[in-house]
């Protein structure tokens, strides 16, 4: 069966609709929403909307800490970017679009697949994996074979062998990986409505469950609208620019 | 949905179907799995053995092998995670030079890759009766190197290049005969997770032919390939090993610094241009290389163009003080920026331009030279080959005719380097390194557009540069060699056309 990973939505309506086409184009049967469906972008509710529906269809979702912070209120912790969009999310989104992202869990599991936005050893805490030493803690604190989580905007594969050796992979687009079951892995996507590494094109990943084969994708999509309707919103204009120069 | 809310379960260890808790029972003739029938045990080797198999449905009409790892009691991690390795990349491979993949099993059940077999001895049966002919060292070398730059093509350098990996696809009628090869357990492939990264502690691969940047633990540059290969044609030249075999890092980390007995020496008819290929090859810093497999199969099937520098004469390894400097530099160096194969392959192409050189109007010669220099200008590390084509007849040739052709051949040969000329100068060509950037060649065939088209697939050309006939009324009469060259040749074609003044 073929799943497709999607993650770091932010409220990115013409980033998720060019994936979610391009995935169905794949032959996509299954879906996993990684979190962080809103914040940054200007099109929450529809966003919320899109993937409550899939869910209703049996796609799996977990919660992200922008969803966390669109129901609760801004976190201490967060950059000051991210505090002004959480308030006026906040006023954007219904009370059972509210209800919704309260009710999404941490963490789900299918089979030997782990679903979560951050990490798998303090999922509540949302701490990044940004290092091998990361990803090793994460793989460590779980006893599914694969973990899918977002939170860090850049695609990355990392992977740790019985023999407690790790690798980190920097994946190219559209190549297949088949991943041995002889070892862990954590598989992240890419931001789809906020890419980070000077690539504008929206990040997913498509999972084949049978043959165990991972591809990465990018999706070129028309992110100056995007960016228009973050300025047209009020929000701050760095928002903007980062969906035209992916930075 | 199925979903469970709050933490994972904290510290519970991965479990994979280890080897060691699940032992494997010994394989049997007339066992079979997933559909294969294991047949005859051909090969039991230190990594793994070899199965004649066949698929029961009958669905794939090849000769087929089984390669079943040998476990050790799940302790041996090099030949566990090198059939990971080879599991993970053969399916992303294809051609001519590479055993065909069909299927593979994993180690929750019982692990194998099953694939084209390939027949006949490896390499490795040919060694033993080195040095060998000249001619047939030349053809083996040829094969080899454009089978690599083949597999570097595909993004794949293959690390472990020796005779055993190599075999040969059989001979019918003097056509195929390609090098294939095998064992991807050390390879690295650019689009893919390396799962040998941090793995070991040694450096990987066979010692008498890992490069000296692979002691160092680089594991991506393509170039590693030429300089196993380059251990391989001294060997089957001279009969012996140019570093010997050593068993200990330190032994390894002497190629670094101390060059090799020059082949001559050991053997009196090793041709100075070839011995001027092998020391290149194995020179240490892979800059100093042939930069492709596609650069070191034209050095070798075009002899009299190898630019012959003071390795060709070179009598004896380098003296002490030398070495001894270079001791010193081996000692800090850290190897050179990181390319890998995609790269490295993108920034050494070889140009080919066909120039009719007796035929073609001026303009269209100068447009055509032109084009070439701007190609040349962007991309420092491209070769060119100029090309002209004699056309002869389909029938053989009377003695007189034949002095007449070698004239003819010659007089060629004149008007494409003077052709040239003006392109060598802007390039600033030759010094030592520029040397055999520029390369001559007639050919002599009945159809001008075959010639081409055959030559460039043959010298693994990247990008053939032509012109077009200018005058419609010879077009219309001859057809057009680059309309021909553009629907059937392999690679991309050029087509350059002088302006012409408007209608």
């Amino acid at each position: 069966m073929k799943l497709a990973l999607v993650t770091d939505l932010h409220a990115n309506r013409e980033a998720v609709e060019a994936v979610l086409a391009h995935a169905e184009a794949q032959g996509a049967e299954q879906h996993a929403f990684l979190g962080d469906f809103v914040g940054y972008g200007a099109d929450p509710g529809w966003v919320v909307d899109c993937v409550r529906e899939h869910v209703s269809r049996g796609a799996f979702a977990v919660k992200g800490n922008h969803d966390a912070a669109a129901v609760m209120g801004p976190q201490p912790t967060m950059v000051s970017d991210a505090r002004e969009v959480v308030a006026w999310t906040h006023e954007q989104l219904k009370p059972d679009q509210l209800d919704f992202l309260a009710s999404l869990p941490l963490t789900v599991i299918d089979d030997t697949r782990l679903f979560v936005h951050a990490n798998a050893f303090a999922p509540p805490e949302w701490a990044y994996i940004h290092a091998r030493s990361d990803a090793v803690q994460s793989m460590q604190a779980t006893a599914c074979r694969i973990t899918f989580c977002g939170h860090v905007h850049e695609p990355r594969l990392y992977h740790l062998a019985t023999t407690g050796k790790v690798g980190e992979f920097a994946p190219v687009p559209d190549v297949v990986i088949p991943l041995s079951p002889q070892r862990q892995w954590l598989v992240i996507p890419g931001s789809t409505g906020q890419p980070r590494d000077n690539n504008p094109a929206a990040c997913y990943a498509m999972f084949d469950t049978q043959s165990a084969e991972l591809t990465f994708h990018r999706i070129p999509y028309d992110h100056d609208t995007a960016a228009a309707k973050v300025r047209a919103a009020g929000l701050p204009e760095r928002l903007a620019q980062r969906l035209q120069d992916g930075g | 949905m199925a979903a469970e809310s709050g933490n994972t379960d904290a510290g519970v260890p991965f479990e994979v179907a280890a080897p060691a808790t699940h032992p494997l029972r010994p394989l049997q003739a007339g066992q079979v799995i997933d559909g294969f029938r294991l047949e005859r045990h051909l090969h039991q080797g230190g990594m793994a053995q070899l199965w004649q198999v066949v698929a029961e449905d009958g669905s794939i009409d090849l000769p087929l092998i089984m390669k079943v790892p040998r476990i050790l009691g799940g302790e041996d991690p090099a030949s566990i995670v090198g059939f990971e390795v080879e599991q993970m990349i053969m399916p992303s491979l294809s051609g001519v030079h590479v055993p065909r993949f069909i299927a593979k099993g994993d180690f929750t059940r019982q692990p194998y890759i099953v694939m084209e077999r390939i027949a006949g001895d490896s390499l490795r049966a040919r060694l033993d009766a080195a040095p060998l002919p000249i001619a047939e060292v030349v053809s083996i070398g040829t094969r080899v190197a454009t089978a690599l730059h083949d597999l570097h093509r595909q993004h794949l350098v293959h690390l472990d290049v020796k005779p055993s990996n190599i075999m040969f696809r059989p001979l019918v009628d003097g056509a195929g005969g390609d090098a294939v090869l095998v064992d991807f357990g050390l390879s690295r492939h650019d689009h893919l997770p390396d799962l040998l990264d941090e793995e070991f502690e040694l450096p990987m691969g066979t010692a008498p032919y890992m490069s000296p940047e692979q002691v160092q633990f680089v594991r991506n540059d393509p170039r590693s390939d030429l300089f196993a290969l380059g251990v391989m044609l001294y060997h089957l030249t001279t009969g012996e090993r140019p570093f010997g075999s050593p068993d200990s890092v330190r032994g390894l980390r002497e190629r670094l610094y101390r060059d090799p007995v020059p082949p001559r020496t050991l053997r009196i008819d090793c041709p100075p241009w070839l011995q001027e290929i092998i020391l290149q090859a194995l020179e240490p810093l892979p800059d100093k290389r042939q930069q492709t497999g596609a650069q070191l199969a034209f050095e070798l099937q075009n002899p009299d163009q190898v630019p012959l520098t003071e390795r060709a004469t070179r009598r004896s390894r380098s003296g002490t003080m030398k070495v001894i400097g270079r001791w010193f530099s081996a000692m800090g160096a850290e190897p050179t920026a990181r390319v890998d194969a995609t790269n490295q392959l993108a920034r050494s192409p070889i140009l080919l331009v066909a120039v009719d050189v007796a035929n073609a109007e001026r303009e269209l010669l100068d447009t055509l030279r032109l084009t070439v220099e701007r190609l040349l200008q962007t991309e420092p590390g491209a070769r060119l080959a100029c090309l002209a084509v004699m056309k002869i007849n389909r029938i053989g040739m009377d003695e007189l005719m034949e002095r007449d052709g070698s004239s003819k051949h010659v007089n060629l040969l004149v008007q494409l380097k003077h052709w040239a000329r003006p392109l060598v100068q802007s390039l600033k060509l030759p010094t030592d390194a520029q040397a055999g950037r520029v390369t001559f060649h007639v050919l002599e065939a009945p159809d001008t557009a075959t010639a081409i088209i055959d030559y460039a697939r043959k010298n693994q050309i990247d990008h053939i540069v032509m012109g077009a006939r200018s005058s419609g009324v010879l077009r219309r009469y001859l057809g057009s060699v680059s309309t021909q060259v553009v629907s059937q040749a392999d690679c991309s074609v050029t087509v350059v056309r002088a302006a012409a003044p408007q209608r």
